[in-house]
């Protein structure tokens, strides 16, 4: 009897159902799968119609600036490094998440992942290709790109590997690698799936072809688990170590208000941060577009809301740190850096991500705002351009004014700076319209095994009570 | 029994759940059988024990192929910032190893991710043509279908006995399924 009534307090205790609407295995098939299955919406056509075009626009300023050369962007003599690598730290920043949405969260047994992690893994991967566009055009002389690789030549060269750019070509490719490994193993289940429904011949081709024959054995079972969990392993450390290395481009040079220690914690938190603002932007989209509520519930946009929140605050923290210890070394370089920083001819700038990144945030504390779409969308979007903005801020505003103040520039973009990266959104938003048209935008092997039902030992819980 | 162009291929059973699966699974090993297999959706928690099958070795060639990257990755830096093409930066020692960290373990994850997958492929043998292709109640196993399989070959295999025995411990639908020849 009485352990009856425990268990029932632990049914007033326990978490609200990860998916809800209580589907069946087959409900869970037949909403996702349908989704591709069915005839293409026309707001489909209308948002890939305006990705595409800003795609193009990307493409042909491309082109121009590998014609041109570097000068068409507003670089200057201070300012070396412009919006490109504002952006490729913004968007390498954004595609965190997902990995830390699928690897770390998956160590950690959150099952609610399993809804949102396919949504982020893609993200991931998009983010990253957006990423690595920038540095690779940024280079000028693109077709010399391959002298970062190691490759024996006629001059007996050798790349410097102390370099942190070095680091960083090979840290962001292999975060490139693993994700694109990460997300097709986990896809694979999932083409079978979308395989054993293809009624036409050409489906069922290149869908048979990509699912590799999946028969869903235990004895195939066995091995893919052990194989996801390793690469939620190694995935893992990647959530920490890329964006640290990134950071390192920064803080091993000796420019006041980068040679700092705090700058690979710094750049994590605000690597997750911006993801997370990133996939709930997205998912809040997907959910009004298509048939998913019951998959992304208020419950995991909510838990959503309470990462941002938190990395908000580490990152608040950071920007404090940092002007802490320019106070406290002593240092007059640092402590010019930095009041110039917040007071100089870039504040504006600062004082946007301050209030983007720190205050905004702030929000969330209250859970109308953490359950409310409409509230969740707008401060996930001011967040977006925080995190903007607060590369922005370390990049430029740090190399506007260098150690010779006779060569202090005041940092302009060109119209080629603002519509590269726009082109670059372009570059995401066709990417991912191609994922949600033609692939299963929700793991769906993965959220048929966080069903009650998917628990061996589900009925006999049910029928048994409180016989623990 | 098999007409004279036909060849029977294997018996697959439904079963109602994961629950019902894994008694199955229990009963069929305990009855000896050694050709068999379970299909889920998803992977079923307990499976494994209730086969009686052995821990996966895919660990093993990821732990090698990461050991191969890092080592290598190692070595060519090392080699080549020491020996190849000297080169002193910022007045370190040539072989400075601390600067060789991040390429060392990017490579190193960089492999065991190929290795986790080429291995995965391996040992679970891609088969785009396999012989469970032909049945008609197979597709299921990938919606909402648990499905226990047991191949022709099976020595202890006997169309109308099996069929009898996996209705005996609980399936639904069954089909012997069957290749033209």
């Amino acid at each position: 009897m009485s352990s009856i009534i425990t268990n029932e307090k632990l049914n007033v205790m326990a978490e609200p159902p990860l998916i809800a609407g209580n589907p069946t295995f087959g409900k869970v098939t037949d909403v996702i799968t349908k989704i591709l299955e069915d005839k293409t919406q026309f707001r489909w056509y209308v948002a890939f119609g305006i990705s595409t075009l800003m795609l193009s626009v990307l493409g042909g300023l491309i082109g121009y600036l590998i014609w041109e050369g570097t000068g068409v962007w507003g670089l200057t003599n201070p300012v070396g490094w412009g919006w490109a690598i504002v952006n490729f730290v913004f968007w390498v920043g954004i595609g965190h998440a997902g990995t830390l949405i699928s690897a770390v969260l998956f160590l950690l047994r959150q099952k609610w992942r399993t809804s949102i992690n396919r949504f982020a893994e893609s993200m991931t991967i998009f983010a990253v290709v957006c990423a690595l566009m920038f540095p690779t055009i940024h280079v000028g002389r693109i077709w010399l790109l391959y002298w970062f690789a190691p490759l024996p030549n006629q001059m007996g060269m050798w790349p410097n590997f102390r370099s942190p750019l070095m680091w960083d070509f090979f840290a962001v490719g292999t975060y490139f690698a693993c994700s694109i490994i990460f997300w097709f193993v986990g896809l694979i289940p999932d083409l079978a799936t979308v395989r054993d429904r293809a009624v036409s011949k050409i489906r069922k081709v290149i869908f048979g072809v990509l699912a590799l024959g999946w028969r869903g054995g235990n004895s195939q079972w066995k091995h893919y688990e052990v194989a996801y969990l390793i690469l939620a392993g190694i995935s893992t450390p990647l959530v920490l170590s890329v964006h640290s290395i990134v950071s390192t481009d920064f803080a091993t040079s000796i420019i006041p208000g980068w040679h700092t220690t705090i700058f690979p914690p710094y750049f994590v938190a605000g690597a997750i941060f911006s993801g997370f603002a990133m996939v709930m932007t997205l998912a809040i989209i997907a959910r009004i577009v298509y048939p998913v509520k019951n998959f992304i519930t208020i419950n995991h946009l909510e838990k959503m809301a309470k990462v941002i929140l938190l990395t908000g605050m580490m990152v608040g923290y950071a920007y404090a740190t940092e002007f802490f210890i320019a106070w406290y070394s002593g240092n007059s370089y640092e402590r010019f850096a930095f009041v110039r920083r917040a007071f100089g001819p870039y504040g504006w700038a600062y004082w946007i991500m301050v209030s983007c990144n720190v205050l905004i945030p702030q929000f969330f504390w209250f859970r109308k705002c953490r359950r409310n779409i409409v509230w969740l969308f707008i401060l996930t979007i001011f967040v977006n351009i925080g995190m903007w903005f607060e590369r922005f801020v370390i990049v430029i505003s740090t190399l506007s004014a260098d150690f010779l103040p006779s060569s202090w520039d005041y940092y302009h973009p060109t119209w080629v700076d603002v519509w590269t990266l726009i082109g670059s959104f372009g570059l995401f938003f066709t990417l991912f319209l191609l994922f949600l048209r033609f692939l299963p935008m929700i793991a769906m092997s993965e959220v048929k095994g966080v069903l009650p039902q998917a628990d061996p030992h589900h009925a006999h819980k049910a029928v048994e009570g409180g016989q623990a | 029994m098999s007409t004279v162009n036909k060849k029977i291929l294997g018996i697959v059973a439904q079963f109602a759940g994961t629950a019902e699966l894994i008694d199955a699974a229990v009963k069929v090993k305990a009855a000896g059988f050694s050709k068999w297999d379970c299909h889920s959706p998803f992977p079923i928690h307990g499976m494994d024990k209730a086969m009686g099958e052995k821990r996966s070795n895919l660990g093993w060639i990821v732990g090698a192929c990461a050991i191969i990257g890092g080592s290598g990755a190692l070595w060519l830096q090392g080699w080549s910032a020491a020996s190849a093409y000297p080169h002193v930066i910022s007045g370190k020692a040539l072989f400075s190893y601390q600067a060789f960290f991040p390429i060392t373990f990017a490579v190193s994850v960089l492999f065991a991710a190929f290795g986790t997958l080429f291995g995965l492929l391996g040992i679970i043998k891609v088969q785009w043509n396999h012989p469970l292709f032909e049945s008609k109640l197979f597709p299921c196993f990938s919606d909402d279908g648990f499905l226990v399989h047991i191949e022709a070959d099976d020595p202890q295999f006997d169309p109308e006995k099996t069929k009898a025995f996996l209705k005996s411990i609980g399936a639904g639908n069954t089909e012997i399924y069957e290749k033209s020849e």
